[in-house]
């Protein structure tokens, strides 16, 4: 596997030299793997937002390093920029960010901060709006006359507009409802199968990384306890609650019924997964 | 519990849009809230709900059908002060909600507007951040506050003013998982221990399974209302609708599915963990 971004012992400290300073990363070895569909996980005040701010450039290391395709990207002020154009950040509540005075203009603003040409930018917003749902209609109006989950879309499908190599989304599903967060995750998929791009999608839900991502980050006390494969990473269900984390509640359920005298492996932490291995312990599967 | 403090006899709400559109958002809801129960209403975004909830103290009149507060129709201005001093709201977002630069400052705002004299606001805020378990945070900033923290500053703001029914507009829908939990016990207790009627808005299931009773809207429709372990039942007609069913009664209905003999109605951990360890060991 290509490491497509990594960082190398970065350290991040806030308001160095006064009071308040505080570290919000420490000595962080991160890697992010071309092509895979990475989570990440950790609660507020964990430094995994700073992490991030950290992966396109929007923040420097106070120390260490962040490279993009082995380049350290603060080598050369055109790496930062080319960087920032191959490392899309969708941030917190994205729908706050659009100001254009239509869909069409505000998912175009990225395509052409990069100075493409007219045929191209057109090319790049119609492909970046149907991955997202959006329809031909939706593209005229003003972003303001739609729904928060198509506000939401419609910031995602400006950065997927700049076609990044690296797709970043902090807590891309927060506050939406079931339909939303489907709708939402199902295009992020979509876009990840079609394009071969990275996803790296920080999320606080257990339930919806255990069921979306290949391969876990833990981020806690400004440092990455562990990583692997959600199943690996749930194997520490005990830390994960003193981290304020926990598990999936499938993984909470067969804890407790192996407590219950039960010989299950408890390794399962989605519905689907659960249901087999009820299955094949009753002898039905 | 002794009769309704809540009354909406068919509700209607519609309004029109800049395009001249005129949506219907409620279509004859008919609803009571007995005093002292803890009500969650579930619905995915535009059923209604966060409608209904502006109903329930008067931000929002109807366009057709009553709402009684207490007995007081909503749409009587000369009741207005005593309806919203009845029914307080939460909204989502506590950085909307906060307005003083110390959090008892906070809390002080709504009973010194009522004009409640000195000494009885210091008890009230006193007790109210008790009540959320911030007393000791009593004289910090609130911008400086977790989410959490601050949106059990905004619940300590509406008890303050001693209301005896309070309603959270999807309160968590903004905080972490702590943050969740905090202000989720915090309601739980303000039923429980203070007897406050508690009618929470939301769309996460896991929170509407802790209410004594779950209303389920749809396009503007109650469409399910009974004890959770009963509504989340239906697991197809909730999914019908939008909606999902915890995880836990997910994984019995496709046993079921599955020809396996297992109840549907054990919505907890504990519960699910032994309907499936008395099916295995049967």
């Amino acid at each position: 596997m290509h490491p497509i971004l990594e960082t190398r012992k970065l350290c991040h400290v806030y308001s160095q030299g006064t009071p308040f300073e505080q570290t919000a990363l420490h000595d962080v070895d991160f890697t992010a793997y071309a092509g895979e569909y990475l989570g990440i996980i950790g609660h507020t005040g964990s430094g995994k937002s700073t992490l991030i701010q950290h992966l396109n450039g929007l923040l420097k290391p106070t120390s260490g390093q962040v490279l993009f395709d082995g380049t350290d990207i603060w080598s050369d002020p055109a790496v930062t920029r080319q960087t920032r154009f191959q490392v899309g950040l969708v941030f917190q509540y994205p729908e706050y960010q659009l100001f254009e005075e239509t869909v069409y203009k505000d998912i175009s603003f990225g395509p052409k901060n990069m100075k493409l040409d007219e045929g191209e930018i057109d090319r790049r917003v119609r492909q970046a709006a149907e991955f997202v749902g959006l329809t031909e209609a939706q593209l005229a109006k003003s972003p303001f006359e739609l729904s928060g989950g198509q506000k939401r879309r419609v910031a995602i499908a400006g950065v997927i507009a700049m076609e990044p190599r690296v797709l970043i989304l902090d807590e891309p599903t927060a506050g939406l409802d079931p339909v939303g967060v489907d709708a939402i995750l199902g295009n992020i998929r979509d876009y990840h199968q079609a394009t071969g791009a990275t996803i790296i999608m920080v999320s606080h839900s257990m339930e919806e990384v255990a069921r979306t991502v290949e391969r876990l980050v833990v981020v806690n006390d400004a440092v990455i306890p562990f990583s692997g494969t959600p199943r690996e990473v749930f194997r520490h269900g005990a830390e994960l609650e003193t981290m304020g984390l926990g598990v999936p509640q499938m993984t909470r359920v067969f804890l407790r019924l192996r407590q219950l005298g039960v010989d299950i492996d408890p390794s399962v932490y989605t519905v689907e997964q659960a249901r087999d291995a009820i299955l094949a312990a009753k002898g039905v599967g | 519990m002794s009769g309704p403090i809540i009354e909406a006899q068919d509700l209607r709400f519609t309004y029109t849009n800049a395009e001249g559109v005129t949506p219907i958002v409620l279509d004859g809801v008919s609803l009571d809230i007995e005093e002292g129960s803890f009500v969650a209403v579930l619905g995915h975004n535009g059923s209604g709900k966060s409608t209904l909830a502006k109903h329930l103290n008067a931000i929002l009149l109807p366009t057709g059908g009553k709402v009684y507060v207490a007995g007081m129709d909503t749409a009587d201005q000369q009741k207005l002060l005593s309806i919203r001093s009845t029914v307080g709201m939460v909204f989502q977002n506590p950085d909307n909600q906060i307005v003083a630069n110390v959090v008892e400052e906070d809390v002080a705002f709504a009973p010194e507007n009522l004009g409640v004299p000195s000494e009885e606001i210091r008890r009230r805020v006193d007790e109210a951040l008790a009540m959320v378990g911030m007393s000791q945070y009593a004289t910090h900033a609130p911008h400086l506050l977790s989410g959490g923290q601050k949106q059990r500053v905004a619940i300590a703001g509406v008890i303050a003013m001693r209301p005896r029914c309070v309603v959270l507009d999807e309160p968590t829908a903004m905080l972490d998982p702590i943050g969740r939990k905090e202000v989720l016990g915090t309601i739980a207790r303000l039923n429980r221990e203070y007897g406050t009627t508690v009618v929470l808005i939301t769309h996460h299931m896991d929170e509407a399974a802790q209410a004594d009773r779950l209303v389920v809207m749809s396009k503007g429709h109650v469409i399910a209302d009974g004890p959770p372990r009963t509504v989340f039942q239906d697991v197809e007609g909730l999914k019908a609708v939008g909606l999902t069913v915890p995880e836990t009664t997910q994984l019995l209905w496709q046993l079921r599915q599955a020809g396996c003999d297992v109840p549907l109605d054990a919505l907890s951990d504990e519960e699910c963990a032994q309907v499936l360890s008395d099916f295995l060991t049967a």
